[in-house]
């Protein structure tokens, strides 16, 4: 019985969990249950991932009201993928917030930050699962306003600041969101996602649909942080506190990808994201412009967390390439991106939280000679940068992979040749790291002998090994890829 | 029907671009969460207005009431209303703040004291 | 054990040897007994595959699909072994000397090195036994970055230089050439799989299309140094001599010319090749390569630098050899790789040896050190005589059936190219040679004696093997032959 509400209680669980952590008042009780929603949360997104991969898309009517009049929740392989993937990271995290957040928050805050941290949980999976457009931006908000006030309670008062803008812009981009789905309601009377798809094909090249998925488009990117609407991240990532940081990296822009190619793909189709408008293009240039750009500054930067903020950026546009590339590879290279992307930088940042708990900060002149101090931070941080590379025997090889393979496929040499000259601007910003911890000599300001506490570094080290695991083993990540890959373009027949 | 028959829809483009263009040109935090609210604002208009048909009235299951308003509209832009106020309750909260931190709300002045 | 087991052993008992050694750390004794252990068990295991290899067969193990439809997998086949048992043999000869060298000169970090030249040996038997290439690429790359600590040893600003050049060019040219370059023979042939006659006959590519996928493949391919990707390989002399010795002749830049002839013969096929005439700018430019190298090396006074070009030039020989694509030069380009390792590390353990007993690292300073290190320098003068290709050393047939497969090819600029490049060879070893022997030390001079015992064993060794190997030849010339 509980299986067939396992849709609603992905969500639920850490919805309801928020009040709880509220009413409990002490930071122990409340961590204790947000950790506990979580990997809930985890277990029953592996659960719904193994019955999709088996009998299909599993649909779920919220209250038992039947779609498309009431509210829908839709579990196909790509958001089965995008579910695993955020409950994962947020189960991983939790662990990890424990020691890093009691070091940077005041003891009597902890319960907030908790209370917090479920909801934007709840928000993303909710963004996820859900299979109508006007509740994925109920969620949507849920997600956001949450993630607001976790990078406010960052220790920088500069925190303050960079939430403030994130707030401003990323309301900007939920309404411009509503917007294009009021557009769509317009025209359709409908809000249901598999119905819009139904419903749109006959009227799809009129103005106010056209717009819809203009309006659509630019608030995603606002969420999502395209080039050169990203100027909120490097702030937010930077000064929020590390395991927020960790958290919102791995997840919040992906969900956001994860909502565009629901939109392009399902609800608008194919022909009308390629053929009418020429999304495929201006999605190209873009990516371009930030994988260049955010790369080149990424390699400039002062801090590690700045930096790996901006090589966050030019990562979101290798997904977003994929998606302007349209074909089967292209798109596999998209979502696996999305995933391995979500794992590698989950660990980077949880391993710069555990620097930033010893050191204080992660500026690099507090890096010299860490690998003596912190050996196997040092280490995953190699390890994962490697992943960032996309050197083989790394997820972010196999990413790289399909983004090549596309390009080639679709005789754009070019491209191919700009996936991996990027790359090696890549190369350059991980070895600033590798130089600077293994070659330096220590400084005063490098931390003494001492690695992170134990529940910080296993849940970083969790990840880093994941890295590599899924950079051998693609069976999960490059399969569910390409099983989605192959649904979007089929029209997202549901 | 005339352009002039679309005021609803031109009332809405107006708020739209005057709440962003308030959003970016004024560097004071408050005016700029104002200029946020216009903007949401319009959007509660582009759903509302829309739902209403001429002669429609509100659903009533009763002899006599046959054309109906679309009430769904209304559901709807409740939501994004508790949204609105939810952001601009945070948005202030975070101004307030803000203020305590830095002694001043306004952008340049802030950024000036961060360099 | 079965040829299977034999090869996943091959590949991972290094691996396992570098765990051991790391734990020895506080041990010295016992961490180079582990080395020595480890080594000598690599080169068992490796002559164990060799009946296998010779009597015909071409075991296989398939470890794990990484891509759908590419599977990271191992295959023993004649080039593959040949370059497995010239590295695992001469990885024990190296540690030997390493072990020489690191203590005679106390070196910092000595775990740090014995781990990281294990890993490099997997990474090497990986690359050895590859079966396609993928499997080859991610070898490729981890030689790379295991590599990368050994050439920045010494941790100072000189040392970050080169390390910053050294990985540059090669993740430079291997992940922006060498990794579309694979992708692209995916997307044509549908297989990575490492095929006698080559996977790209049916693609039903224009010969253009050859001619420039077969250059991604050559300038991606940044371990053979072809001219003008060849500055890692000078950069990395920063690295302590043993390193050097690593680098040109047990695993890096074997690793390169290796992978240039898997990817003619087996990726792109001979008769390809040779029909659609896609590979005729390729001699020009390894010629190009052996000359020019050989002129820097004429005028460079750092012995390791010369050293350095000299290997540049004679990776080249290899590349020439094999863009002749006729059997007889594919086999003398796979026989070179034997001979040149053994010859060059012979070179190499010299100039450590010079090094350590009296501190010189110039050329101008060696005259007269042959009375005092008369074992050295006869070994110098020995590997000098099997680059330059003199009998009875090894180097005198690898160069023979070069020229005979340049007459063959009726390639007359390679048969021009061969002999200037054995004159300049001459021109600059040689004189070294001459200046140790007969000419008298500069006065005021400290006295000294030979390096470290263990230095000069390792390299009475590797000379002794270069006089030897013609009298062994039959095994290495019989795998050169069944290449094709």
């Amino acid at each position: 019985m509980t299986l067939a509400q396992l849709p609603a209680l992905v969500v639920v669980v850490p919805l309801v969990a928020a009040p709880l952590a509220l009413l409990l008042r002490r930071g122990l009780a409340a961590w204790a249950i947000a950790t506990a929603a979580c990997l809930f949360s985890f277990a029953a997104a592996l659960l719904l991932a193994g019955q999709v991969a088996e009998s299909g898309a599993i649909s779920y009517a919220l209250g038992s009201w039947a779609p498309p009049w009431g509210i829908e929740y839709r579990v196909d392989a790509l958001s089965a993928f995008v579910l695993v993937l955020v409950s994962g990271i947020a189960a991983v995290v939790a662990p990890f917030a424990w020691r890093s957040v009691a070091a940077e928050l005041p003891r009597d805050q902890l319960y907030l930050f908790y209370t917090m941290y479920c909801l934007c949980v709840a928000g993303l999976l909710g963004m996820t699962i859900t299979g109508d457009a006007f509740n994925l931006f109920v969620f949507m908000e849920i997600a956001s306003l949450s993630s607001y006030v976790l990078i406010a309670l960052g220790r920088d008062r500069r925190a303050l600041l960079a939430s403030y803008q994130y707030l401003v812009l990323g309301t900007i981009g939920a309404t411009f969101y509503v917007i294009g789905v009021g557009l769509l309601y317009l025209m359709t009377g409908t809000l249901n996602i598999a119905d819009l798809a139904a419903r749109l094909p006959g009227i799809a090249a009129t103005r106010p649909v056209l717009a819809a998925l203009a309006f659509i488009t630019v608030g995603m990117s606002l969420k999502l942080a395209l080039f050169p609407l990203h100027l909120w991240l490097p702030n937010a990532y930077a000064y929020a506190p590390s395991a927020v940081t960790a958290f919102l990296a791995a997840t919040a822009t992906k969900v956001s990808v994860y909502v565009l190619l629901r939109f392009y793909f399902t609800v608008f189709g194919v022909h009308t994201v390629v053929e009418v408008l020429p999304m495929p293009q201006i999605l190209l240039a873009l990516s371009i412009a930030a994988i260049l750009t955010a790369s080149l500054v990424a390699v400039w930067q002062a801090g590690l967390k700045r930096l790996l903020a901006y090589s966050s950026v030019a990562q979101i546009g290798y997904i977003t390439l994929g998606i302007g590339m349209a074909s089967r590879d292209g798109l596999t290279g998209a979502v696996v991106h999305l995933f391995n992307h979500g794992i590698t930088k989950g660990a980077l940042f949880l391993l710069v939280g555990g620097i930033a708990l010893r050191a204080g900060s992660a500026n690099f002149d507090r890096l010299r000679g860490l690998a003596r101090a912190m050996p196997l931070t040092s280490l995953g941080i190699v390890i994962a940068g490697l992943s960032l590379i996309g050197v083989p025997g790394t997820a972010g090889f196999v990413s790289k992979w399909y983004l090549v393979l596309g390009a080639v496929e679709a005789g754009r040499w070019w491209l191919a040749a700009l996936v991996v000259g990027s790359s090696l601007i890549a190369v350059a910003y991980v070895w600033r790291f590798v130089e600077a911890a293994y070659l330096a000599e220590p400084t005063a300001a490098t931390p003494g002998r001492g690695e992170a506490p134990f529940a910080m570094l296993a849940p970083a080290w969790l990840l880093v090994a994941a890295c590599v695991w899924f950079g051998f083993d693609t069976s999960f990540s490059a399969e569910s890829a390409r099983r989605a890959a192959v649904l979007l373009l089929g029209g997202g027949a549901r | 029907m005339s352009a002039l028959g679309h005021y609803n829809y031109w009332v809405t483009v107006l708020l739209m671009v005057a709440g962003l263009y308030i959003v970016i040109a004024r560097s004071n935090l408050v005016k700029k969460l104002i200029g946020l609210s216009i903007f949401q604002t319009s959007v509660y208009l582009l759903y509302i207005a829309p739902g209403k048909l001429v002669g429609g009235t509100p659903p009533i299951l009763a002899e006599g009431f046959r054309l109906y308003s679309n009430p769904l509209p209304h559901v709807l832009i409740l939501t994004a209303i508790v949204v609105g106020v939810a952001t601009l309750a945070l948005g202030l909260a975070i101004v307030v703040r803000i203020r305590e931190a830095y002694g001043s709300i306004e952008e340049d002045e802030i950024l000036e004291a961060d360099r | 054990m079965s040829p299977a087991q034999l090869m996943a052993a091959a590949v991972i008992l290094p691996a396992a040897g570098a765990v051991l050694i790391a734990l020895a750390d506080r041990w010295p004794n016992v961490r180079e007994t582990a080395t020595l252990a480890t080594a000598a068990g690599l080169f068992g295991i490796t002559l164990s595959l060799l009946p296998a290899v010779l009597a015909g067969e071409r075991p296989g193990l398939a470890v794990l699909e990484m891509l759908p439809g590419i599977a990271i997998a191992l295959r023993a086949e004649p080039l593959g072994m040949l370059f497995a048992l010239v590295a695992s043999g001469l990885w024990f000869v190296n540690s030997v000397y390493s072990i020489g060298y690191m203590r005679g000169n106390d070196e910092p970090h000595q775990t740090r090195f014995y781990v990281c030249f294990a890993l490099a040996l997997t990474a090497t038997m990986g690359l050895a036994l590859a079966a396609n290439l993928l499997t080859l690429f991610l070898f490729y790359e981890m030689l790379t970055l295991v590599t990368w600590p050994l050439v920045t040893h010494h941790g100072d600003a000189e040392a970050r230089a080169g390390g910053r050049v050294y990985l540059g060019l090669l993740l430079g040219t291997s992940i922006g050439l060498l990794l579309p370059a694979i992708v692209a023979t995916w997307a044509f042939a549908g297989t990575l799989d490492f095929t006698p006659g080559g996977i790209l006959r049916d693609a039903g590519l224009p010969g253009a299309a050859v001619g420039a996928l077969l250059a991604l493949y050559m300038f991606g391919i940044g371990k053979a140094a072809l001219m003008p990707v060849h500055r890692w390989l000078p950069a990395a002399m920063v690295a302590p001599t043993p390193v050097s010795a690593l680098l040109h002749a047990v695993a890096v830049v074997k690793a390169g010319v290796f992978a240039v002839l898997k990817v003619i013969v087996y990726v792109f096929g001979v008769q390809t090749l040779s029909e659609v005439r896609a590979a005729d700018w390729l001699p020009t430019v390894a010629g190009f390569t052996i000359l020019a190298a050989s002129i820097v090396a004429l005028r460079a006074d750092n012995l390791k630098r010369r050293l350095a070009y000299s290997t540049v030039s004679q990776l080249s020989y290899v590349v020439l050899a094999a863009s002749l694509l006729v059997p007889l030069s594919i086999a003398a380009a796979a026989l070179h790789i034997a001979v040149h390792a053994v010859g060059k590390i012979t070179l190499f353990f010299a100039a450590g040896a010079i090094y350590t007993a009296a501190g010189k690292t110039e050329v101008s300073q060696l005259a007269g050190i042959g009375r005092r290190m008369p074992w050295t320098m006869g070994a110098f003068a020995v590997g000098a005589l099997s680059l330059i290709g003199i009998p009875p050393a090894a180097g005198f047939f690898s160069k023979w059936f070069m020229f005979q497969g340049a007459a063959l090819a009726g390639h007359w600029v390679a048969l021009a190219v061969l002999s200037v490049s054995t004159l300049l060879t001459a021109a600059y070893f040689l004189p070294i040679v001459h200046a140790a022997f007969l000419r008298a030390p500069p006065p005021g001079e400290p006295e000294h004696g030979e390096a470290p015992w263990p230095m000069v064993a390792a390299l009475t060794i590797t000379a002794a093997a270069t006089l030897a190997l013609p009298f062994l030849a039959a095994v290495p010339l019989a795998l050169a032959r069944a290449i094709l």
